[in-house]
């Protein structure tokens, strides 16, 4: 079984060579080697990462846009450079169109506080699914409270899937936007965003997608999708954490209010009037995260040169094998289980808390996130409290799948199945 | 990391049988105990005699250390007092937060089999829910007395 996992997952993906680029895998857990399937909660650096930030803190940091000394213009550059580098990765149309933010979270929460609470009130909606993380359900439950508007929520299915004609049901002209992951990081589906757009801006809604579970795994071009903002963080590209991005198309950007007041998102302040930066920096007050937006571009030169396409094929014979592999596991059961699924893998084991699998697992060295993974709702949905989430990144291995298995057997053995 | 020492067969016996589990009626007081970050619920009923514990039953759901932890309590309390019980919590705690404390069998009996939990510290709030759901229901039965 593992043999027949490795062969297929060797074949145009050298794993073990990407795992090289990854110092933290070579330590040691419970005195086993880390087996780090934990990447939807937050993936590994590599080294083109670490040292990036590294270059950047010791030869070119000072305030960007500030000083006219050499070493403010180096920041500014490098500063700078990284969101023309995000631009390329989004195919963007303009660097204007790239907000940098703390992460998703912050991207959505900037949407709400700022062309939510501007243009919102009483009678208009709001659409998500049931699928979403707490971080594209809260941020539109405060907009609501504060604007009056109200929220929708599409259902999913017993696969975990949204109900895609219960969405398009539920769109109206009273929608406003729509607001849906693009993949689910408690279950791993894969979202048909592209049909959901379509049908959204028939209606005349705008569509933000909360990318933070899919531009680690596969191309993402905004033109080609069309979609009005798309949200994702840093951390979970192989880039920092503290950093993230909200694209935005300009026209929407350009109308709507700062959100947040300071220096940086100022154009001239007197105590009559204050007048405001232009785009991006009217949404960045403050300085930023200079050398994250760096660590970032170096993120997305990593991943683009091993290629997207390349990672998520190998990460999708990785999933393949999980599953068939967990699911001869006495008293496993798949949480999760729709036909378009990407690198996240929850389950259930009989008898056995989620929990008490994560720390047995932990004592093997095999690191998995266990809990509601921040999607109460999809756990409601399923009337589980939690499950066991094993995610894979460019940098697992069959050996990373068999280390699972064999720990989760040894979980049952515990627990008694 | 032992995980022998964590799950030792007094936890995993109590996880898969847990004692004195189900509704308690009447009962003179009940608390809710709820841990957000891991889902873990459990309401905690309690018959009382004075400030004497007569019977005390437990119903929720939760990971092996949550429900055992719970199990061996219910067992360990009833027919103690509340200064009693107070004094026995403190024991516990010591006994889950501090890997050097030594589980004294003579005076914990059963509930030393927690001992192992203090060597997994993000563990140890599973162990703690029903004891701070014990002491809420103690202290409800206390102000609902008072009320009076």
């Amino acid at each position: 079984m593992a043999a027949n996992c490795a062969e297929t997952v060797r074949q145009g993906f050298d794993a073990e060579r990407v795992r090289a680029d990854f110092p933290i895998l070579a330590r040691a857990i419970n005195g086993r080697p880390l087996v780090y399937l934990d990447s939807a909660a937050s993936g590994q650096r590599p080294l083109a990462v670490l040292r990036a930030v590294e270059h950047y803190e010791t030869h070119c940091h000072a305030n960007v846009h500030r000083g006219v000394h050499a070493l403010s213009q180096a920041a500014t550059d490098a500063f700078e450079g990284a969101r023309e580098r995000t631009r390329r990765f989004l195919n963007a149309r303009s660097p204007r169109e790239i907000v940098f933010v703390r992460g998703a979270t912050e991207g959505i929460n900037l949407v709400a506080q700022s062309f939510g609470r501007s243009r919102l009130g009483k009678g208009d909606e709001i659409l998500i699914s049931a699928l979403e993380h707490h971080a594209n359900i809260v941020p539109w439950q405060m907009l609501c409270e504060q604007t009056g508007c109200t929220l929708k929520v599409a259902p999913i299915n017993r696969r975990g899937e949204i109900e895609l004609d219960r969405l398009l049901g539920l769109l109206s002209a009273r929608t406003r936007l729509v607001a849906v992951a693009h993949v689910s990081n408690a279950l791993g589906t894969v979202v048909p965003i592209e049909r959901i757009i379509q049908a959204a801006h028939a209606c005349g809604a705008l569509v933000l997608i909360d990318g933070a579970q899919a531009v680690a795994h596969a191309p993402v071009d905004v033109q080609a999708l069309g979609c009005d903002f798309y949200a994702f963080s840093g951390h979970k590209l192989y880039g920092p954490t503290g950093i993230g991005v909200l694209y935005g198309r300009e026209e929407l950007l350009a109308e709507m209010p700062p959100w947040q007041g300071g220096g940086e998102m100022i154009r001239t302040v007197s105590f009559e009037r204050t007048t405001y930066n232009e785009l991006p920096w009217k949404f960045e007050a403050g300085t930023p995260n200079i050398s994250g937006a760096v660590g970032l571009g170096a993120a997305m030169d990593y991943v683009e040169r091993l290629g997207l396409d390349a990672i998520a094929a190998h990460e999708q014979s990785l999933l393949a094998a999980a599953t068939t592999a967990l699911e001869r596991v006495p008293g496993i059961e798949i949480i999760g289980t729709a036909a378009h699924k990407a690198a996240v893998l929850s389950f259930t084991l009989r008898g056995c808390h989620p929990h008490d699998l994560g720390t047995i697992l932990d004592s093997q060295g095999v690191a998995i996130r266990t809990g509601h993974h921040c999607a109460m709702p999809v756990m409601t949905f399923f009337d589980i409290p939690a499950t066991a989430r094993a995610s894979f990144a460019c940098y697992n291995t069959a050996a990373d799948v068999a280390a699972l298995v064999a720990a989760v057997r040894t979980a049952g053995e515990v627990f008694g199945q | 990391m032992n995980l022998q020492d964590l799950y030792r067969d007094v936890i995993l016996d109590h996880n898969r049988q847990p004692r004195n589990f189900g509704p308690l009626q009447p009962a003179d007081a009940h608390a809710e105990g709820h841990n957000p970050l891991c889902g873990d619920r459990l309401t905690v009923w309690l018959r009382l005699d004075g400030d004497r514990i007569a019977d005390i039953r437990f119903e929720g759901q939760g990971c092996a250390i949550s429900t055992a932890s719970a199990s061996l309590m219910t067992e360990a309390v009833k027919g103690k007092d509340k200064a009693a019980v107070q004094a026995l919590y403190e024991r516990i705690h010591a006994l889950l937060t501090d890997p050097h404390a030594q589980a004294d069998a003579a005076t914990l009996g059963k509930l030393a089999a927690l001992g192992g939990v203090s060597e997994f510290p993000a563990r140890v709030k599973c162990a703690t829910l029903c004891w701070h759901t014990l002491n809420a229901a103690l202290e409800h039965s206390a102000d609902a007395v008072s009320t009076e």
